[in-house]
């Protein structure tokens, strides 16, 4: 598995550390106690396509959102997590 | 037939012509009392207690490849009871123990061989967080030893003792503890469950639940509807999958855990040895291989192989701990699916549905879990409620903050 850092082009899996799930985004303030024991514990975990969060932590530690198959392994989609935010997203 | 030394003579006279199989390979009924998904060892071992210890026989394992295929076939075999908490602790050791009676109980030899497992520390924190669940194992009725470095060096002369990086200081042994033949497991208790009624029923993939309200009244599989009045799912790395079909959500992931086998050596190593500083384990087989692994690959996966750079580092942790190893080909490797909770520790409960059963979050250790698992589940399926065994096992705890996080690593499966 290869992964191509916007930044820093393509570079081995060793350089990256994964983070799991980039869906659940964190609560508002005030939202009681269920969102937050989703937010922290519960997974969709599909086969198939999922967007999770990577940081090229050996490299220019920017924070990824990693659109990959969990199949097959095959990386879909690489963005900026910066790019990312803001844009309406959350569990489909 | 029972197995015994006498049927071996005999079937020895006639040529071995005479031995009856071993189990039924069943086609599926239209209805059952219990289904149980997933043929691994849980499943079987659980509709093994369910008609042994709670009279219900009329219970199908739906395997959706052969049985014993999935992570029961994959591991490593290591089988002990050296935990520190008390959710944990007595539910592994009533697994060693029924792990000790378990070939005379299935009359199959499971080849449980109580050779051992010695965890080495490498500082004086490490040693006392050692000593620390060494008493909790002791309180808690499990057996356990201090190892100071003579005596592991006494036991296993060939680590490499002048390790800068890692010096040893001693180890965390387990006596009671060993290692047992994976398949024979899965069959013993195919063979035990067939015998007493259950439908083990292969190449039948379940793909949908068919719910009733709060209730699953039937599975779908790839031989047909199956109407059912209670379910329990025993199907490691895809438990998530199985609850989206009745529309659930869990606390887990599923990643990617590899294993190795080298090419066969003369008896050179009698124990299990932990390297976990430096993410190394190993035993040698009965065969001569060396049987060896490391941590998980550390991000989601369903596809059971990983990647080259986790090879590479379970090879260095080899090779800086017994440096003998250098020269010593691998001959094969693979990976299995493994279901890593929140917390590291597994579930055992209702899930919240009327007769929807979760056996599942096994991580990286459930082999050593297999009898006391089945026992645990069959006792929860057939009473609707759990063993005190089994009673922190519980779904609830994600939310009630029960967690039961040996590591102390958090929330984050990866890391467990
Ligand atoms: C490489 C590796 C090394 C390990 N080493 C150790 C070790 O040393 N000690 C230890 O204690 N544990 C170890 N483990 C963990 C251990 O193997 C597992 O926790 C345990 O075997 C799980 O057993 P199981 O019966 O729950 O799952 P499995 O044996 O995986 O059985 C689940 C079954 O469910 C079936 N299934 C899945 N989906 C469906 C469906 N839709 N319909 C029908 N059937 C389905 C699968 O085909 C599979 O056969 C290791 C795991 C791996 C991968
Ligand atoms: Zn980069």
């Amino acid at each position: 598995m290869r992964i191509t850092c916007p930044h820093c082009g393509s570079r081995g899996l060793t350089e990256f550390s994964q983070q799991g799930d980039a869906s659940p985004l964190r609560p508002d303030d005030g939202a009681g106690e269920a969102a937050w024991v989703d937010f922290v514990h519960f997974r969709d975990n599909p086969r198939g396509e999922h967007r999770e969060l990577w940081q090229h932590v050996l490299g220019c530690r920017t924070w990824l959102v990693v659109t990959r198959d969990t199949a097959t392994h095959a990386i879909l989609r690489v963005e900026p997590a910066a790019d990312v935010r803001g844009r309406p997203r959350g569990r489909t | 037939m029972r197995y015994s030394v006498w049927s071996l003579i005999r079937q020895g006279l006639v040529g071995n012509r005479g031995w009856p199989e071993a189990w039924r390979d069943a086609a599926p009924k239209d209805r059952y009392d219990v289904i149980v998904i997933g043929g691994g060892g849980h499943g079987l071992a659980t509709a093994y207690y369910l008609a042994a210890l709670h009279g219900i026989t009329k219970v199908a394992v739906l395997e959706k490849g052969w049985i014993g295929g999935g992570n029961t076939g994959r591991n490593t075999t290591i089988v002990r009871s050296n935990y520190l908490l008390p959710g944990n602790e007595p539910f592994y050791e009533h697994s060693l123990r029924l792990w000790e009676g378990l070939s005379a109980e299935l009359d199959f030899n499971v080849m449980f061989s109580q050779r051992g497992v010695l965890n080495l520390c490498h500082s004086d924190a490490q040693r006392d967080a050692f000593a620390r669940r060494g008493n909790a194992m002791l309180m808690m009725g499990a057996d356990a030893e201090l190892l100071d470095r003579e005596a592991v060096r006494a036991m296993v002369p060939g680590l490499d003792f002048a390790n800068a990086r890692f010096p040893i200081t001693g180890g965390l042994l387990q006596r009671r503890a060993g290692t047992a033949r994976h398949d024979a497991v899965v069959w013993g208790y195919a063979r035990a469950a067939s015998a007493l009624g259950v439908d083990i029923v292969q190449n039948c993939e379940v793909t949908g639940m068919v719910r009733d309200g709060d209730r699953i009244s039937a599975v779908e599989t790839t031989r047909g509807t199956i109407r059912v009045d209670k379910v329990g799912l025993a199907v490691a790395g895809n438990s998530s999958r199985l609850a989206a079909m009745a529309g659930l959500r869990l606390p887990i992931e599923s990643h990617v855990l590899q294993a190795f086998v080298s090419e066969g050596l003369k008896p050179w190593l009698d124990t299990v040895v932990t390297f976990g500083a430096g993410h190394f384990y190993v035993s040698q087989s009965d065969k001569g291989g060396l049987v060896f692994g490391g941590d998980i690959d550390g991000y989601n996966s369903y596809a059971q192989r990983g990647n080259l750079p986790t090879v590479e580092h379970v090879a260095a942790g080899a090779v800086a701990l017994f440096p003998a190893l250098g020269r010593v080909r691998i001959l094969r490797s693979w990976g299995g699916l493994v279901d890593m909770t929140m917390d590291g520790s597994p579930i055992i409960d209702r899930l919240p549905l009327a007769n929807l059963y979760l056996n599942g979050g096994w991580c990286y250790g459930g082999f050593k879990a297999t009898p006391a698992s089945g026992w645990c589940f069959a006792y929860t399926l057939a009473r609707d409620e759990p063993h005190e065994l089994n009673a922190a096992y519980r779904l609830d705890r994600f939310a009630t903050g029960h967690l039961i996080d040996e590591r102390g690593a958090g929330p984050q499966p990866g890391w467990h």
